[in-house]
């Protein structure tokens, strides 16, 4: 329990740990919820897909993590994009919810890909051992601590693209008024391919992260799909600031409940915090719609 | 062989009860519910932990099993039915993901991961084991039969007049003066009954239950089947369960013609299969194979 500030700070630092590998999946999912305006629950397959792909990059070729970060998010991403144009799009005329039900039976078949080509077993990274660090009494984990500095950068080049290029701001005319964007020109389609790519690859990335703290199997991606709809939902649906805060908010709550509840019961918190904000606030923390 | 059939038509009915309570929530009142395999666990423990530690009897063990999906599902209802569907989508998956989290780690009452062993069945050890599967599989249909009256029944009453009103344009259905939460709230209820007594019933043939047979791809299964048979038609639900349980045993023997693939990629392979059936489903024929009339007549007049 919380003794002094020590305690406090400790909790305070792991949450925006875990918080920040739950960020760049719910980035993701925001980012495809933007453009397309359907929660794509196919964010856990791409997480998964992201994860085995780093992991070859890692274990098989010899990468070091931060260029296996580069290939899980250009596999992930790539294999978003051909699930999205030959599985999803087809079927954006029938309503996000049809969207939404085929993205989580794309979500099965994704992992029962991977599981198919490597099986249930827990693999893990090759990765060098580190003892934590120590600082008056407050532990951090270098490994965690580097993949929050992985996915700040990943944020920080979502967040340059998005501000300072044409695509960036074509991305977010589309977010904000479809039609507008359209009759100024800016080809709806190319835009949700992009987002498709970045939100896939985002999710990858994160599931990679996920393997370095600990390890991967198909089921990674679903395991935290529900913290990552938390995160999403907590900073309002389709705000990618919302879903970097939400994340945050997700993962120090997390921590904070680890200290009343048993560890398991971490993503039934995340559950608690989406019926929360969706009884008071359903537009979320940054989101504009209800 | 004899054995394997009637097993799968006993699995057969208890989708086609699953279908049927998920077509009251989604089909009737038009609210999505990916966490419909949360419910049928709810069923599938309460009478469980009541036959099998209270040694109350089974008859009133569905009974209780339907209540406390009922329950949770009024519950739930109450929560979301402001909702837009695709929170709705996050929150009922959600709810099941809570829900087999808590069967996983409550050992004291579920016993955790190892699951629930020996729940009574009916007539259980006194016949054989080919007569309890028949006795089963009689009790099953009859209970699909009877599900299927009353549903369809109040899918034409005025209260599922009034539901589908709701589902169509929900504004339109409280300008008429109807009290649109307190139908929703009920079409859940009664809907989450349905796939409490399912999971009662599935508890109490399987004689073993546990975390895992509560997954969301018993889900996918489900809205396979309704999709299959029509979203909204109570037949359909029926059919697209018949149809379910035979692309699962149909995968099931094509995994084992594909030669030199070990079991876990069989399994891989078969769970793919039904997934990737939904997706080209939702694709070809996403009104089913019995559209429901009422819907398509709307369909064209505006």
């Amino acid at each position: 329990m919380i003794q002094d500030w020590r305690d406090l700070a400790q909790v305070l630092l792991n949450g925006v740990m875990a918080g920040s590998v739950l960020m760049l999946p719910a980035i993701g999912f925001n980012c495809i919820f933007a453009v397309l305006r359907y929660p794509n629950f196919a964010v856990a397959g791409y997480a998964t897909v992201g994860g085995f792909a780093g992991w070859i990059a890692n274990t098989q070729w010899g990468w070091p993590a931060g260029l296996a970060l580069l290939a899980a998010f250009a596999v992930a991403g790539l294999t978003g994009l051909l699930a999205e144009e030959t599985a999803l799009k087809p079927l954006r005329p029938s309503g996000a919810l049809t969207v939404a039900i085929a993205s989580v039976a794309l979500t099965l078949l994704l992992e029962n890909a991977v599981r198919f080509a490597f099986g249930n077993d827990l693999r893990g990274y090759d990765l060098p051992v580190f003892r934590d660090w120590r600082f008056d009494g407050i532990r951090i984990n270098p490994q965690q601590w580097y993949n929050t500095l992985y996915a700040a950068a990943a944020v920080a080049a979502l967040f340059a693209l998005l501000a300072f290029t044409r695509l960036g701001r074509a991305m977010r005319a589309v977010a904000d008024n479809p039609q507008l964007a359209d009759i100024k020109g800016v080809d709806p389609d190319r835009i949700a391919c992009v987002a498709v790519l970045i939100g896939a690859g985002l999710a990858g990335i994160g599931g990679m992260l996920i393997g370095l703290d600990t390890s991967i199997d198909p089921l990674t991606g679903f395991r935290v799909v529900l913290s990552v709809f938390a995160a999403a939902v907590v900073g309002g649906l389709g705000s990618i600031p919302g879903a970097a805060l939400g994340a945050m908010v997700v993962g120090i709550g997390e921590e904070m409940a680890g200290l009343l509840l048993e560890p398991a019961y971490r993503t039934v918190t995340a559950f608690l915090a989406i019926l929360l904000v969706l009884s008071i606030r359903p537009e979320g923390l940054l989101g504009r719609r209800g | 062989m004899d054995a394997y059939i009637v097993a799968m038509l006993v699995f057969a009915g208890v989708y086609a009860l699953m279908a049927l309570g998920l077509n009251v929530i989604w089909g009737l009142a038009g609210m999505v519910n990916l966490g419909l395999v949360g419910f049928f666990g709810l069923g599938a423990y309460a009478t469980a932990l009541l036959t099998k530690n209270f040694l109350w009897p089974m008859p009133m063990g569905w009974a209780a099993g339907a209540a406390v999906a009922a329950l949770a599902g009024g519950l739930m209802a109450l929560i979301v039915a402001r909702l837009r569907g695709d929170y709705l989508a996050i929150v009922t998956l959600g709810f099941a993901e809570v829900i087999r989290l808590v069967a996983s780690n409550e050992v004291w009452l579920t016993n955790g991961t190892d699951g629930i062993s020996g729940i009574p069945g009916p007539w259980r050890g006194q016949v054989s084991p080919q007569e309890f599967n028949l006795i089963f599989l009689g009790l099953v249909w009859a209970a699909v039969g009877v599900a299927f009256i009353l549903l369809a029944r109040i899918s034409h009453s005025p209260f599922g007049r009034v539901l589908r009103a709701v589902r169509e344009d929900e504004d339109v259905a409280a300008v008429a003066g109807k009290p649109v939460l307190w139908f929703k709230i009920r079409a859940f209820a009664l809907g989450a009954a349905v796939l409490g007594f399912a999971g009662a019933l599935y508890a109490h043939y399987n004689a073993y239950i546990a975390p895992e047979g509560f997954a969301p791809l018993l889900t996918i299964y489900i809205v396979l089947a309704l999709t299959a048979g029509g979203v909204g038609a109570m037949r359909g639900a029926i059919v697209g369960a018949l149809l379910v349980v035979l692309l699962l045993e149909g995968t099931r023997f094509l995994a084992q013609v594909i030669p030199g693939v070990s079991p876990v990629q069989k399994a891989a392979l078969r769970e793919g299969i039904i997934a990737l059936s939904l997706i080209l489903l939702l694709r070809f024929r996403p009104q089913g194979l019995i559209p429901e009339r009422t819907r398509t007549r709307a369909k064209e007049a505006s």
